[in-house]
């Protein structure tokens, strides 16, 4: 884990997201709120440009009452959280085995030739990035991608095309809110 | 077409909503468990033969039977949305669907077990599907299905739900506890098992989205009833998330006992292969379970028929058998490489261990990149031996079973297909392609095979 100290920049969590985590929290028994951790990491993450900063989970271990220590930890631990800035736009392809039998290497290939970046890498106008993920449960839909909450299923380089220049007109949904 | 438990009125127009749910009838089995003795409903799971559809296969009823109700500790019902076993797609298509279902099945489920807190824990990609199931848990709450003194039986309900974010070992069931706990999600040595030491410490049922779907039905009309459907100890239906090389990838429910030619040749289901290239292998019950060669798919070593059954597919044992698994069935034909793509699920198996035990966080390293390395072009004979004493020295040696499901199908593609890893010691230049044998399938150049050559190692 890269714990970025550096690239900092202010946590934002609003009225909505506190009153959020109230809700989560009551999901649990008393004295097992830490139950809602992963949930909270969710929520601020999806509030902060995507990623984790270290004022941001020390705010979430005082909303939650638990040490910091726990909260990197698990924020380190699943792949889903981001320690590290990522583009507006993440690109996480599956290239797992079923997604490989239907072209799946080869359209992340085409990506990141597309958008002139490795797997890893974030576009120098900070909007995309490109990503290779384990199965995402999309295996009959092959090949795909998740951006934000939703899935992007039986792509093909046409519709990669389009999906980037939705994007750019901002016309793409990340978040799949209440 | 075949019976239809699960999938029945999934193209009811709205089915995802109470209304249109309960007007087909749902939410009945609720009602007659409430007036039932909670052990009389374990009972009749017990009949039903209905096992696990999580990937082990263990009878429902008797995992129910082993969850402690002496201490007088509170219990939980914890259902594993956690579905990320690759090749596996049916518990997303079942929640996306029919949210309502696996509400019922939690509630019915739970008043078996006396469980007055229970949990749906689901992969925190699903987001958009969390959503679906906490709209379909709030509709549940305000119709009087949960919360306090149900329908007025006195019995009290929380059900809600949370999610994960990213870690495939959470779909193990002590991983999942961790997780659920607001922590790492490292599996628990067991004993204790969940049924006594679960969740805050309390006794606890862990069970797949599938097999709780399943209760409704099996209250409603018997445990008999059920056992009629299916083969031997394969009763009920079972969902099979079908993908790879077929013409009709999809989910679909099937009666155990269907044949697997007619599972992947007929037009109900797969619908044959996708192009005219022919099938090479196929892994039919998720990625851990062992790879099967196209010989060895619709018959078995006996020359028998294989079925769709957790004894038919498993025939042969690990010698010349898989398994029916999470039922995430993987088709490949002849352009696919079973070396790379052996590198892929060895790759995934060294991303996921949570890395407590060193044979399962180091020997999965190993076989990523000994794999790799093979794949490549650099690899050497010594090594497919190398790779055969790595699986073998994971397997049986770890907290948890996911070092035995990265060391299983390493096995099998090297039992099975040894040639074509040989292959790839003597033909470097040719494997370098990515699409090696997308240009030249195996039948094309197996007969450079024969050639005497200075042995390689
Ligand atoms: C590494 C690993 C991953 C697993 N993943 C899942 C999963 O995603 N979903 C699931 O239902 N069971 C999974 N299981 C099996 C669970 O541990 C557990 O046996 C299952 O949820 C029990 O439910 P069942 O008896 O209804 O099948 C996994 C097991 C292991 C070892
Ligand atoms: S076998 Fe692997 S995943 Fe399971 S506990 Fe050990 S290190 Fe973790
Ligand atoms: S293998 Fe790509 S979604 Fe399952």
């Amino acid at each position: 884990m890269s714990l970025n100290v550096k690239t900092q920049q202010p946590v934002v969590i609003s009225e909505k997201t506190l009153a959020r985590v109230a809700e989560l929290k009551s999901r649990f028994p008393e004295g097992k709120h830490k139950s809602a951790l992963l949930t909270v990491l969710h929520e601020v993450q999806d509030e902060n440009n995507d990623w984790l900063t270290v004022d941001a989970m020390d705010k979430i271990a005082e909303l939650l009452n638990i040490k910091p220590i726990e909260v990197y930890e698990v924020a380190s631990f699943y792949s889903m959280y981001n320690q590290k800035p990522v583009g507006k736009y993440m690109f996480e392809f599956c290239r797992t085995s079923c997604c490989v039998t239907r072209g799946a290497e080869d359209l992340i290939e085409y990506t990141c030739n597309k958008l002139g970046v490795k797997e890893g890498e974030v576009t120098p106008d900070g909007l995309f990035s490109v990503k290779g993920v384990e199965c995402l449960g999309a295996c009959g839909y092959a090949p795909m991608l998740q951006l934000g909450d939703f899935y992007h299923e039986f792509l093909t380089p046409e519709k990669m095309d389009q999906l980037i220049e939705d994007c750019k007109a901002g016309k793409v949904e990340k978040l799949s809110k209440v | 077409m075949g019976k239809k438990i699960l999938l029945e009125h999934v193209n009811v127009e709205g089915i995802h909503t109470y209304e249109v749910y309960r007007k087909v009838g749902g939410y009945a089995s609720v009602e007659k468990a409430l007036k039932m003795a909670p052990n009389d409903i374990v009972e009749e799971v017990k009949k039903s033969g209905l096992r696990g559809r999580g990937g082990a296969g263990f009878p429902t009823g008797m995992k129910w039977s082993f969850i402690d109700k002496k201490s007088g500790r509170p219990r939980h019902l914890v259902c594993n949305a956690d579905e990320s076993e690759p090749g596996t797609f049916k518990d997303r298509y079942l929640m996306e669907k029919l949210p309502h279902l696996l509400v019922e099945g939690m509630i019915t489920s739970s008043i078996a077990l006396e469980a007055n807190l229970s949990y749906i824990y689901i992969r925190g990609e699903y987001m958009w599907v969390y959503r679906i199931l906490e709209r379909a848990i709030n509709e549940a709450y305000a119709n009087g299905w949960l919360g306090k003194n149900i329908k007025g039986s006195g019995y009290d309900l929380d059900l809600h739900v949370t999610c994960g974010a990213g870690a495939y070992i959470c779909g193990e069931e002590t991983a999942l506890i961790e997780s659920l706990e607001g922590k790492r999600g490292n599996p628990r040595i067991k004993p204790p098992f969940p049924a006594v030491v679960g969740l805050y410490g309390n006794p606890t049922v862990v069970n797949n989205v599938e097999s709780l779907m399943n209760i409704p039905w099996i209250v409603e009309n018997g445990g008999e009833e059920y056992a009629k459907i299916g083969v031997g100890r394969s009763t009920g239906t079972k969902l099979i998330s079908a993908s790879g090389n077929i013409r009709k990838p999809g989910v679909y429910e099937i009666e155990l006992g269907i044949t697997v030619e007619d599972f992947v040749m007929s037009d109900e289901w797969c619908g044959g292969m996708q192009t005219d290239r022919p099938l090479k292998a196929c892994v039919p019950g998720g990625s851990s379970v062992p790879i099967l060669p196209a010989h060895l798919l619709f018959k078995t070593a006996k020359d028998e028929t294989r079925l769709m059954t957790y004894e038919s597919m498993s025939d042969g044992g690990f010698a010349t058998g898989s398994m029916i698994g999470s039922g995430g069935f993987i088709v490949y034909d002849d352009r696919q490489c079973v070396v790379r793509n052996t590198w892929n699920f060895s790759r995934f198996y060294h991303h996921e261990s949570c890395g407590q035990c060193s044979p399962c966080r180091e020997g999965t390293g190993w076989l990523e990149k000994v794999t790799w390395r093979l794949e490549h072009g650099y690899g050497s004979m010594a090594d497919i031996d190398l790779l055969w004493d790595i699986q073998r020295k994971i397997e049986g040696n770890t907290i948890c079973p996911l070092g035995d499901a990265a060391a299983w199908p390493v096995a099998a593609a090297i039992r099975h297909f040894r040639h074509e890893f040989e292959y790839h010691v003597r033909y470097p230049e040719k494997v370098k392609d990515r699409k090696h044998f997308e240009h030249e399938p195996w039948e094309q150049v197996k007969h450079l095979m024969t050639k005497q050559e200075a042995v390689l190692v």
